[in-house]
């Protein structure tokens, strides 16, 4: 369509559609959100709803070892009733606390040194330093640990001249190699959020008179707080529901390793949704703290 | 903010530290992936391609690897279309309910893995008549929707919408401006997007266990043979081609789109 011509408006049926569309801008949204939308409820949503049902269901323990959909709260009983539900669910809560805890800990320098100190080049570099281990295979990691962990593995060999010797398998295990594997969920956002703070405020609170410490304290720190609780909540969350790194580096039970023994071994599915309803609702009121202080739009 | 001499140095040497713990058990297990001995002991008794080629024949993992690749490409694809579908709906237009179709995204990943799996597990037995690759499959599109949406979004957000407005005003109909104006400012971004979601596919194990039924991933076949000792030696090889292969991707996806979004 070169200039000076005539117009070429052709009324095709495309333009025809597009007309009519314009018109109605409901119809344009709904015809995007349809299927992405339709998915998620149908299979996400939906799914969700159909194990909080399960959770309220019957499981025959003793005769049958059948399920029957009826509607009793006795699998949250037994879970209230019996104190090692309570036990697992709290050492669960808390090694994920300490997991998070930990990577916000660890991420934090070089974190800065990503978002604040680097070069664009440097930065980049570290990014892919950063994102390449996030993508490495989640029981590549595991296996590794496996072998560093063992009784004749590599710490061991390490702190053998110290006299010293690795924790071996057991909680500490779990928590070490949970911190391991979460640690770039934390750095990324976080490096993220350290990014956009502006320069002009640091140099602003240094003109002012602030000390490097009290910068960081009360311009630094709560800029980046959306981003440290955007990363949290992968760490977080991660380790509430974990199974596979909790059962190939320990024997102890978390809330992961309960459910899946329910569902997989056992077969009553009805108490194995009752307890998966403990990391959900403690997910959901994280995620919506979350929302609170920011932190989706740092994902 | 000032830093000492001193502070910048303590920063840049921590940082230097927590790499080296981080890429030190990635590369014992590149180390182990040539070990002749069947123990597993450190350090290595030598160095051999034994395993490598046992890893290759292995029948098991050759099948697994296969039906990773296709899973994976199927359910990037599904993510492919919902995940840019759902970007173009909440960046244009404002919406009753927008807020909780960008929290709905996120929620596949950010609730444990289990509480997926095991929601998925129960639907498709009691209502889809039980699991098969397409609840596979349907499974693993299900969280990797997020990746497409968030590396397309942010490309959206960066790009003025001024583009497309000028292109109607020239007299463009809509599919013209989607094939000329729209699709070449987030072909980057959806190829980034669909790299890391065929990444996070291949990789994925806890929502698999629970929807694959009889299907046997690659992260399947390895998380069964942890746990057969005479096996180890070539699951550690095995291991090393997963490295690679994951590498490979976000390599990839890290230079089509420098603002490649991450895990999320």
């Amino acid at each position: 369509m070169s200039a000076g011509q005539p117009s070429t408006y052709r009324p095709t049926l495309t333009r025809r559609v597009a007309r009519i569309l314009a018109l109605v801008p409901r119809i344009r949204v709904a015809g995007l959100l349809a299927a992405p939308v339709g998915w998620l409820v149908v299979f996400y949503l939906g799914s969700l709803a159909v194990l909080f049902a399960a959770a309220f269901w019957h499981y025959d323990a003793n005769i049958t070892f059948a399920i029957t959909k009826t509607f009793s709260f006795e699998n949250f009983a037994a879970l209230i009733s019996d104190p090692v539900y309570r036990t697992i669910a709290g050492r669960t809560v808390l090694i994920a606390a300490l997991v998070t805890i930990t990577d916000s800990v660890l991420a934090f320098p070089i974190a800065f040194v990503m978002g604040k100190l680097a070069g664009p080049k440097l930065r980049s570099l570290l990014g892919v330093l950063v994102l390449m281990p996030l993508w490495t295979s989640y029981l590549v990691k595991i296996l590794a640990w496996r072998l560093i962990l063992s009784d004749g593995g590599f710490l061991n060999w390490l702190l053998k001249p110290l006299h010293l010797s690795g924790p071996g398998f057991g909680e500490v295990a779990v928590y070490l190699v949970l911190a391991y594997i979460w640690l770039p969920y934390m750095i990324l956002p976080l490096a993220a959020g350290f990014e956009r703070v502006p320069n002009s405020l640091l140099e602003a609170s240094t003109d002012l008179g602030a000390r490097t410490w009290q910068t960081f304290r009360s311009v630094v720190l709560p800029l980046v707080f959306p981003a440290l609780v955007a990363g949290s909540i992968f760490t977080f969350s991660l380790t509430l529901g974990d199974y596979i790194a909790v059962s190939q580096v320990s024997s102890t039970q978390f809330i992961g390793s309960v459910i899946y023994a329910n569902l997989g071994v056992v077969g009553d599915l009805p108490l194995a949704a009752a307890f998966a309803t403990v990391p959900v609702l403690v997910m959901v009121v994280y995620l919506l703290l979350a929302r609170r202080a920011g932190a989706f739009e740092a994902l | 903010m000032q830093l000492t001499r001193r502070l910048r140095f303590m920063l840049i040497g921590s940082s230097g530290c927590l790499l080296v713990v981080i890429y030190v058990p990635i590369l014992l297990i590149v180390l182990y992936a040539f070990n002749p001995s069947k123990s597993q002991k450190w350090p290595v008794t030598g160095l051999t391609l034994q395993w490598i080629q046992a890893a290759i024949g292995n029948p098991g993992a050759r099948s697994a690897l296969v039906l990773s690749v296709q899973v994976g490409l199927i359910a990037t694809a599904i993510a492919l279309v919902l995940g840019s579908l759902l970007a173009a709906a909440v960046h244009r237009y404002r919406f009753f309910g927008r807020n909780v179709v960008s929290f709905l995204v996120i929620l596949p990943v950010a609730l444990p893995g289990i509480v997926t799996g095991i929601a998925l597990n129960t639907t498709f037995r009691t209502l889809f008549g039980g699991l098969s690759l397409f609840t596979l499959i349907v499974g693993h599109a299900t969280f990797c929707v997020v990746t497409v949406y968030n590396n397309v979004i942010a490309r959206m957000r960066r790009t003025p919408g001024s583009l497309v407005e000028a292109s109607a005003d020239l007299g463009a109909d809509p599919l013209q401006t989607f094939r000329f104006v729209t699709l070449p400012v987030i072909r980057s971004a959806l190829i980034a997007g669909a790299l890391l979601a065929f990444a996070l596919s291949f990789d994925e194990i806890i929502v698999t266990t629970f929807t694959a039924g009889f299907n046997e991933t690659l992260p399947i076949w390895i998380f069964a043979n942890l746990s057969r000792p005479n096996q180890l030696p070539i699951v550690n090889a095995v291991a090393l081609g997963v490295i690679i292969a994951s590498a490979i991707p976000v390599y990839l996806a890290q230079r089509v789109a420098s603002d490649a979004a991450g895990y999320a």
